[in-house]
């Protein structure tokens, strides 16, 4: 096993676009873990540190200065916003990926293994969670549940885990054929046994593939709900809401157009890089890990 | 009525019968085959593809996929029904007591894990051992199936290995621990003809050791007179013919089984062409009235067409299931005193 993994990370660190994407990630990851001291909370709010800080009464927009890198919206500080807003980002990915993930591979590899009826209803109520149009379906959740960031988030577990469980579905369907499964059963695995020791390893690359790309877009789409006023609460650390106060800002001012470039530009840049990791992360995994690709 | 009548039967298969229920109808895959397995002989059971061979192996470990269902018939193993067992009592006798090993070794081992993860993988199953000791004892199993340096190829992926290796790893897999009946499934077709002898040769060579009993599926006549005591020839789901290995080449008492002994080629005589069985075989979804052989039977007549015959002892210890037996014996005896000519 050792020869192998060995052989995977040297494979990793011959990939520039994976090395750059690794890079990226561990300088997201650094600065979520050291925000406290990268951006450190005024003593007024230490107790809610995501919450921005407001630092000045203008309603103006401020440009970059010494005091603050990326300069000011909506009479808060965005730099500390971008730092916090890497932790929110990377609470958001992991914990609607790893849960929606789970739960379309145990949908999907149910539905494969056992075929049958079990797959027709378990399919058809993938079908209907597909068929609603996911903005309008995590907007009507959101309304009902309340806004909040958990809230966003559980919206985007419910309609999220569809494409998983499709996606392992199809691969289990073409591995339970395979002989080696026969095999196994035939040794006397039990079912469980053959699903998660011998079906599950050989079709669930592309399923992690697919997650780490997803891991990128799902900051994008919480973006757009806080965007749109139904996630994070006015002043919380989140790339889409800093975002969501650039509106009035976007446009600029009459004759300048770029005037309050930075209310868009550093929150918006780190929302690409942090998505850009995850999809070049994603990209090389499946170049390496993916059992079929090996010679 | 079975050959070796003295003896207690290890595995009695009794009048089995196993459907497959597709969208275009229903499959009588295996239609009331009875058989026995005594302790530490080799039964054969030969057939074209599509005569059941492996379905009845499969039944036998009831691994039938979704659509095949066993409709009757007892399959009894050391005095149990295995067709009554639960679920999991059925799971302590596959791999433990009944093993089975596969036509394909590229495809019947996990392209994810080690050989020896696989062989450990029965063993921890069946014996409780810890992962040391499944470890130790899967390398001696693969030092027993004559695998070189087996402390070094344990650690080996499937890919890794060469097809014969992979099948002395899938034998080492089966015969872990330590089964009373071996069921091999095409076991060297996919292999070349050297290794094909090799792997036979340590087949025999382990059931001597291991005192088990094999039941060899195989199409190939060739292994079945190399491997077998007794051979059970089977045509479109059902047993046609039932003997000794010695007897039955020697008196064949189906024209089936006649057929495919004319089909293997021969240096010691000199022909144009290759005998072949006339037609193909009959669509499993529609079998033909009467015996199922007779659509491609040169001795085939109208009682053929309408009335199936019984399987019954024609001499003793030789079972057949042919209404003509009389009219393929003097046909026989013409084919053999030309060849002696």
């Amino acid at each position: 096993m050792d020869k192998e993994y060995k052989r995977m990370l040297k494979k990793f660190f011959k990939n520039p676009s994976g090395v750059f994407g690794l890079v990226l990630l561990i300088f997201f990851t650094i600065v979520a873990i050291f925000a406290p001291i990268i951006a450190p909370p005024q003593p007024s709010n230490q107790y809610e540190p995501y919450m921005m800080p407001i630092v000045t009464w203008s309603p103006d927009p401020q440009p970059p200065s010494k005091e603050h890198p990326f300069g000011v919206s909506e009479r808060r500080d965005i730099f500390y916003g971008v730092v916090w807003g890497t932790r929110t980002a990377f609470r958001i990915g992991l914990i609607v990926t790893g849960v929606s993930t789970l739960i379309g591979l145990f949908i999907g590899s149910i539905s494969a293994y056992y075929g049958g009826w079990i797959d027709e209803i378990l399919m058809r109520i993938t079908d209907i969670f597909l068929s609603i149009p996911f903005l309008i379906a995590a907007i009507v959740l959101t309304t009902l549940l309340g806004t909040g960031l958990d809230k966003v988030m559980i919206a985007m577990i419910v309609f999220g885990w569809m494409g998983t469980a499709r996606l392992i579905r199809g691969n289990i369907l073409q591995a339970k054929e395979e002989q080696y499964v026969l095999a196994a059963k035939a040794i006397g695995v039990s079912t469980p046994g053959i699903i998660i020791r011998h079906l599950l390893p050989n079709t669930i690359f592309p399923v992690l593939i697919q997650a780490s790309m997803r891991m990128g877009s799902l900051v994008i789409t919480a973006a757009i709900l806080s965007f749109l006023g139904l996630g994070a609460p006015q002043g919380y650390s989140d790339w889409g809401a800093i975002l969501n106060y650039a509106r009035n800002w976007m446009l600029g001012a009459h004759g300048e157009a770029l005037k309050y470039w930075y209310t868009i530009v550093f929150p918006g840049t780190a929302m690409v890089l942090f998505v850009l990791a995850w999809n070049l992360i994603g990209d090389t995994l499946r170049d390496i890990f993916d059992p079929r690709l090996r010679i | 009525m079975s050959v070796l009548s003295e003896k207690t039967p290890i595995l009695q298969v009794k009048d089995l019968r196993t459907y497959f229920y597709t969208e275009d109808g229903v499959v009588k895959a295996v239609d009331g085959v009875s058989f026995e397995v005594y302790e530490g002989e080799t039964l054969g059971i030969v057939g074209e593809s599509g005569c059941g061979k492996s379905v009845t192996s499969l039944s036998i470990l009831r691994l039938l996929d979704e659509k095949g269902r066993i409709e009757s018939g007892e399959i009894i193993y050391k005095g149990k029904n295995l067709l009554e067992l639960s679920e999991s009592e059925m799971r302590k006798i596959r791999g433990n007591e009944i093993a089975m090993i596969f036509q394909e070794p590229m495809t019947a081992l996990n392209p994810v894990y080690t050989i020896g993860d696989q062989i450990m993988e029965a063993i921890i199953l069946h014996q409780g051992l810890s992962k040391d000791e499944a470890r130790k004892l899967a390398i001696d199993m693969l030092r027993k199936v004559g695998i070189p340096e087996p402390e070094k190829r344990v650690d080996e992926y499937p890919h890794e290995l060469s097809g014969g290796m992979r099948q002395r790893a899938m034998i080492a897999m089966a015969l872990s621990c330590n089964p009373s009946i071996l069921i091999a499934d095409e076991p060297t077709t996919a292999l070349d003809v050297t290794i094909q002898a090799q792997i036979l040769e340590l087949m025999q060579q382990l059931q001597k050791e291991y005192g088990m009993s094999i039941i060899m599926i195989t199409h190939d006549l060739g292994v079945i007179a190399e491997m077998s005591d007794r051979v059970l020839v089977m045509y479109a789901g059902k047993v046609v013919e039932h003997a000794s290995v010695r007897e039955l080449f020697k008196n064949p008492k189906h024209p089936y089984t006649w057929g495919l002994m004319n089909s293997i080629p021969r240096l010691d005589i000199e022909y144009e062409r290759l005998y072949a069985i006339p037609g193909t075989v009959p669509d499993a979804l529609h079998f033909p009235e009467g015996c199922r052989f007779h659509t491609r039977c040169e001795f085939a007549t109208d009682k053929c067409r309408s009335e199936e015959p019984p399987l019954v002892e024609v001499s003793p210890g030789h079972l057949s299931a042919c209404w003509h037996i009389d009219r393929l014996e003097s046909a026989v005896a013409v084919q053999r005193k030309g060849e002696s000519a």
